[in-house]
């Protein structure tokens, strides 16, 4: 800046010749500059106090904000104890009454980290003594090996084992918390619920992965953290599970059969009330699976599910609902049934001589293949195809199990006449017993689709229309028929009305063409049949009857006693209450005269 | 009056620090309690899993119907089945009190035949 001088010579030579004293030039100059620095010290001072002002201002409404922020934000927990929740990483499942089926109990796993270690050859000795299954000089050599730093013992240990482990007092082996997928049912639904095993493993944890079944299948929603204290809830009733397995098991052992299955299915909401699949095995221990072999001999294979099969004359119900519902015929018509009848160079005949003719009632009750084969003549193939599409036969079941997607139907791709008429009566379409509960439920309860499902359903909404009211009561009224005179006259159980259809298959031989004396012997029913409250589909493999000295493989007499003896055991169970016999079927009757 | 001031500032700050240390303090043992809380609930919640898996295996279906047949002979359970229900009309009803002994206070003259019924023949 420009100063301006204290006492400018051109004043003080004026003041001089005027007499005055130059000094008050001076002062005054003086006085100005003072005023002037002290007006800019002031400036200052005053833009600094307004800075720390402001300074102070914002800082003040910084904390101020964030302070209100706190205030009103929701209070919410600090952030997850480490651990707190381990016991519910993985969902429970639940029955459909909300028994437990699957939980999970957290353990101990056992390591060994060598820096730590004080004597490897003792601790190895010791560990061996309490693990039987422990090979004590491998474990030794591992344990004392220089270049180790850390070995996993074992992955599961009980109370009683950490404690004897503690007892050794070896600083070197640790336990690590382990979650473990328990089944507290044992075999119960095996099948269903698959099993687990150890996904990523570290000292503090590990994953818990779903291997098979509905574990496999579901293993998102279980493994969600955010689900996790919610438990699935299945469809499965615990109760009439076991009572399924056990008849199943009893029918098995004294039927010789290699195999068997039970589906109870709800007729309308196709929840899933019992899968049952023998041979099982424990869910806990679950086996490898097999690499040689028929897998089909594997205690894993799901018969209900993965087992397709050539279900035999249980298919005929479709056959002569598709003839009903086109009108083509009605329960009186008569139908031609002297054998052989000849397709080309095929010769198809019936279990035994029917005589000229039959009603169609009776080509049902009966179970002729050369009536059925009349039918599906007069139905046409196109026309049964779209039918059996329609009813969910030519695709994989979608259930929650992770098995069903590789379980596709096997049927020809030329649909020609001869595999139709084959098809009408069983033979030529392989299905799962699962697919066939499914429609068998579509037949009887008035006729809406159902799609099967594993899990508990809370409302129920009717699927699209198969087949009409009528045609589905007058199946009811056939299928009930053939327990009263038909080929299931074992299938009675008084009081609930129980009918269905048998089917005896033979199983296709390796060598190609059909077995001589292996059959899987099938029923599909329903009951009660006046209203359908359940689906149940029962197949056994290679059952054989000898009580009368000869062997007896039909339906009739291997399976169909064990599916009426788990209705008389799982209906009552179910909620359901004996009727009167004579009021059902009037009702049956009934419903088959209304239009 | 201003050293008055002074004081009570300095002593307003001396009580104030006083209370912020005691509310950290008291922070910090609540935060202790709270750890110490939320060990003790994962560890019953643990135990808790275990009851639960225990209960549930006690009562699988496979023990409780080897309980059964084990004291068949003194429970005498049988599976259920249709046969065990009955109807409510099947069951006796005590008659009510005044039909048991009728009593004949005001008799009256009755006029008109005698018939017999079905209950009248029995012996």
């Amino acid at each position: 800046m420009i100063r301006i001088p204290l006492r400018p010579l051109a004043r003080v030579l004026e003041a001089r010749a005027q007499g005055e004293n130059p000094l008050h030039i001076e002062r005054e100059n003086l006085r100005l500059r003072h005023e002037q620095m002290r007006d800019q010290a002031r400036r200052r001072a005053e833009w600094r106090l307004v800075f720390l002002a402001a300074l102070f201002f914002m800082g003040f409404a910084l904390v101020g904000a964030r302070m209100g922020l706190l205030a009103a934000s929701p209070p919410h927990e600090a952030a997850a104890f480490q651990g707190e929740d381990i016991a519910a990483y993985r969902a429970e499942i639940h029955d459909r009454n909300g028994r437990i089926l699957a939980t999970n109990l957290v353990t101990n796993s056992l390591y060994a980290e060598m820096r730590y270690m004080v004597d490897g050859e003792r601790a190895a000795h010791e560990l061996a003594r309490i693990f039987p299954e422990l090979d004590g000089e491998r474990l030794a050599t591992r344990l004392t090996d220089p270049n180790r730093r850390f070995v996993w013992v074992r992955a599961r240990l009980s109370p009683e084992q950490v404690q004897a482990v503690h007892d050794i007092g070896e600083p070197g082996l640790l336990f690590g918390p382990r979650e473990m997928r328990l089944y507290p049912n044992g075999r119960l639904a095996a099948h269903v619920l698959g099993g687990t095993s150890y996904g990523q493993q570290g000292v503090s944890a590990a994953e818990i992965i779903g291997t098979a079944g509905l574990e496999h299948r579901l293993d998102d929603r279980l493994r969600d953290p955010a689900m996790a204290d919610t438990p699935v809830r299945l469809s499965l009733d615990l109760t009439v599970q076991a009572v399924a397995a056990e008849v199943l098991d009893g029918g098995i052992n004294m039927l010789g059969a290699r195999a068997g299955s039970v589906i109870m299915m709800d007729a309308h909401s196709g929840e899933v009330v019992s899968m049952v699949s023998l041979p099982d095995f424990d869910p806990n221990n679950r086996p490898a699976p097999p690499t040689e072999g028929d897998p089909t001999d594997s205690p894993l294979f799901n018969h209900a599910v993965q087992g397709v099969y050539e279900l035999g004359s249980v298919m005929k119900a479709f056959a002569v609902a598709q003839a009903l519902e086109l009108g083509l015929v009605t329960p009186d018509t008569m139908v031609d049934t002297r054998g052989p009848l000849r397709i080309g160079r095929h010769a198809i005949s019936d279990f035994r001589n029917y005589g000229a003719q039959l009603s169609v009632t009776d080509v049902f009750v009966r179970s002729s293949n050369i009536g059925t084969a009349r039918l599906v003549q007069m139905i046409g193939a196109e026309q049964q195809r779209a039918f059996l599409r329609r009813f969910g036969f030519l695709e994989p079941a979608n259930i929650e199990l992770a098995e069903t997607a590789r379980a596709r139907p096997q049927f020809p791709d030329r649909w020609s006449e001869i595999s139709s008429i084959t098809i009408s009566y069983g033979h030529g379409l392989s299905t799962s017993p699962l697919q066939l509960a499914a429609a068998y439920a579509a037949l009887v309860n008035g006729g809406t689709q159902v799609e099967p499902t594993m899990l508990r359903r809370t409302a129920h909404v009717p699927g699209p229309r198969l087949i009409s009211e009528r045609t589905s009561a007058i199946m009811r009224g056939l299928m009930r028929q053939v327990v009263t005179r038909g080929t299931a006259s074992m299938a009675e159980v008084e009081g609930f009305a129980f009918g269905g259809k048998t089917g005896t298959a033979d199983k296709p031989d390796e060598r190609g063409g059909y077995a001589e004396n292996r059959v899987i012997a099938t029923f599909a029913g329903a009951f009660p049949m006046d209203d359908p409250r359940y689906v149940i589909v029962v197949t056994l493999d290679e059952p054989n009857e000898t009580s009368s000295g000869e062997a007896r493989r039909t339906a009739g007499w291997t399976v169909v006693p064990v599916a009426a003896e788990i209705v008389r055991r799982t209906a009552p169970l179910l909620g359901l209450r004996p009727q009167n016999d004579a009021d059902s079927l009037a009702a049956i009757e009934a419903a088959m005269r209304l239009r | 009056m201003r050293s008055f001031f002074y004081v009570l500032t300095s002593l307003a700050i001396m009580a104030l620090a006083v209370w912020a240390y005691n509310e950290n303090h008291k922070t910090q043992q609540s935060k202790a309690e709270v750890a110490e809380l939320r060990r003790e609930i994962r560890s019953l919640r643990e135990a808790i899993s275990v009851q639960r898996a225990e209960w549930a295996y006690l009562n699988r279906p496979d023990r409780l119907r080897e309980l059964a047949d084990m004291n068949f002979a003194r429970l005498q359970l049988m599976p259920m089945s249709g046969t065990q229900f009955g109807r409510i009309d099947e069951i006796v009803y005590p008659l009510p009190e005044e039909q048991i002994e009728p009593t004949l206070s005001n008799a009256i003259e009755v006029l008109g035949e005698i018939r017999h019924t079905a209950e009248d023949e029995r012996p």
